[in-house]
């Protein structure tokens, strides 16, 4: 049970993670390679103000601040360069990002920070909490991508040129997708560590960014539902079936791989194209 | 001394990763991919030399092999994954290729074992007094296969027919084309003499190191990322310049912001330093 208890925390946790690069990269379409760092500046940042003895919250709390001040700096970086440029920046932040913990006594340096203080819910308390969370996310998600300003996000991500031309703020829509994307990036990163007790900067090294964009990719991006499944199968998939844990990242990159050749949106968009497929048929049949 | 010591080890590194980047930058430049996967054929190339080797006792029949062989499957990869998604947003071929690049990782960890190979006798490691500091004859084999790969690159796509073709595909794929150019040979060739540098790179770090492994690509690849990038992207003599740069940089910054910052950052350091005040590398075209 414990084993099953830990299995649905972590896919919460994905969940959230998937989500927050959902708003960039799915609503507003700016490319992020690095997203791991930000998991990381939220677990980083709670688990040191938790080991001088900050209350639980508010160092979750403080964890998303951290991660979305430097969400704000990246998305400047998305103002100044564009495409492959800011890909490549992206990714250049995340490297950078572990180069600095790497060498910092304080952050733990190479070997991490170990006996993370639990928050005290008990293990079911605290998968109920992730979950609570990441509904919460998930509907928070809906609602933005309904609002006004998800449709703002659809016409940046869609031409920014256009955009400009009719009058829309593009770089502040673009800094308020960054800034909200890495919050919940950094909430992600801190549950992770309270979590697992344990945080080293291989816990956030560049092949989990490429995790974290492949379940937004897999599922579709800025399909609210396709990312939550994409998600939830990824995260679990290799710990049902253990036989393919040696072959996870086999897994990851030619899921990748294939999903781009035959289907570039995703699980949400083979979904769509059924379902078009089967209303046609049914209005062939009935006309 | 030291200095010129260093000097001399960042020459060596950015040659190396020249070799590289040139492949990536030369694929950006005709087909605006990043070719992540890029990296997956270095390592692939240092695997065919070392077991080359092995087998027949002479590594230039290695290098050769290697070159060969790696220029063929790079071929391929255009064939299968590239082809079929050029009309698609950039993003798409971008994520594909990292799926490769992961996905060949595991392929060599799987074949070859997660604990790399070596060579059964190495060849070239005596030592040279170079001007005072002192070279391994492998390393110096390897600046020199450097140059003259660059070099037979500059003059093929300075003065050969189909160099010139070639140049031209990159400027202008339609107008090219309208003058009878095939630009589908054109990028089959572009990624065979691409992949083919990238194998002389990893053959010759699989020399200086004695070690194959199936992550051996893992932090040049992204290393050449952003040397392309600072090259000014699709600009080969940018792409030499940024990669000679980035080398020096490497071996002093290790030196004097170690304590800071570990070696495989310090170019996404000044990468995105370079970015933040010119957004399109240091030698962006036109």
């Amino acid at each position: 049970m414990e084993y099953e208890i830990s299995l649905l925390t972590i896919m919460g946790i994905s969940i959230i993670g998937a989500l927050s690069l959902n708003i960039i990269v799915g609503f507003c379409g700016q490319i992020s390679l690095g997203h791991a760092a930000f998991l990381g500046m939220g677990a980083y940042t709670s688990a040191i103000l938790t080991k001088m003895g900050v209350p639980f919250a508010a160092a979750v709390l403080a964890g998303m601040v951290v991660a979305a001040i430097f969400g704000i700096l990246v998305g400047f970086a998305s103002l100044r360069v564009r495409h492959d440029f800011l890909a490549i920046t992206t990714m250049g932040v995340a490297f950078l990002f572990l180069g600095i913990v790497r060498k910092q006594e304080f952050l733990g340096g190479e070997m991490g920070i170990a006996m993370i203080p639990d928050p005290g819910l008990g293990k079911v308390g605290y998968m109920i909490l992730v979950l609570l969370l990441a509904l919460a996310v998930a509907l928070f998600s809906i609602y933005l991508k309904r609002s006004w300003m998800g449709f703002t996000f659809d016409v940046v991500a869609d031409d920014e040129d256009t955009a400009t031309l009719i009058g829309i703020d593009v770089s502040s829509y673009k800094l308020i997708a960054f800034a909200i994307g890495t919050a919940f990036a950094g909430l992600a990163g801190a549950l992770y560590a309270h979590h697992v007790k344990f945080i080293d900067p291989e816990s956030f090294n560049f092949v989990e960014s490429i995790t974290v964009l492949s379940m937004v990719v897999i599922g579709g991006a800025g399909s609210v539902w396709g990312v939550i499944i994409a998600a939830a199968a990824l995260s679990l998939f290799p710990m049902w079936f253990q036989f393919i844990d040696q072959y996870k990242l086999l897994v990851y990159g030619g899921l990748l791989c294939a999903i781009m050749l035959f289907s570039p949106d995703g699980l949400s968009g083979i979904f769509t194209r059924s379902l078009a497929n089967i209303r046609g048929r049914e209005s062939n049949a009935s006309g | 001394m030291l200095f010129v010591n260093l000097c001399m080890q960042g020459l060596l590194q950015g040659g190396i990763y020249a070799l590289i980047a040139i492949g990536l930058t030369l694929v950006y430049g005709l087909l605006r991919i990043l070719h992540v996967a890029h990296a997956g054929l270095y390592t692939l190339g240092g695997y065919i030399a070392v077991i080359v080797t092995n087998t027949t006792g002479s590594f230039s029949l290695g290098l050769m092999t290697s070159m060969l062989a790696v220029g063929l499957v790079g071929m391929v990869i255009y064939r299968l994954i590239y082809q079929p998604i050029l009309d698609k947003p950039p993003f798409v071929a971008l994520i594909a290729s990292i799926g490769l690049f992961i996905a060949l990782e595991e392929i060599y960890r799987i074949i070859f074992g997660p604990y790399g190979i070596t060579f059964a006798a190495v060849p070239l490691q005596g030592a040279v007094n170079f001007a005072g500091t002192y070279l391994r004859e492998c390393e110096i084999a390897a600046v020199l296969l450097a140059t003259l790969l660059i070099a037979a690159l500059t003059l093929f796509t300075k003065h050969s027919r189909i160099g010139i073709a070639w140049r031209a595909t990159v400027t202008d794929p339609e107008m090219s084309q309208s003058f009878g150019v095939d630009v589908v040979k054109v990028r089959y060739l572009n990624f065979f003499i691409g992949s083919a540098m990238a194998a002389g790179a990893g053959s010759m770090v699989a020399l200086m190191n004695n070690l194959v492994e199936p992550t051996m690509g893992s932090v040049p690849s992204y290393k050449a990322l952003a040397i392309i990038v600072l090259g000014g992207l699709g600009n080969v003599r940018g792409t030499l310049i940024a990669a000679l740069v980035i080398g020096i940089a490497e071996t002093f910054g290790t030196i004097y912001l170690g304590d800071y910052l570990d070696r495989d950052s310090i170019a996404f350091a000044f990468l995105i330093l370079v970015l933040m005040v010119k957004p399109t590398g240091l030698f962006a075209k036109g």
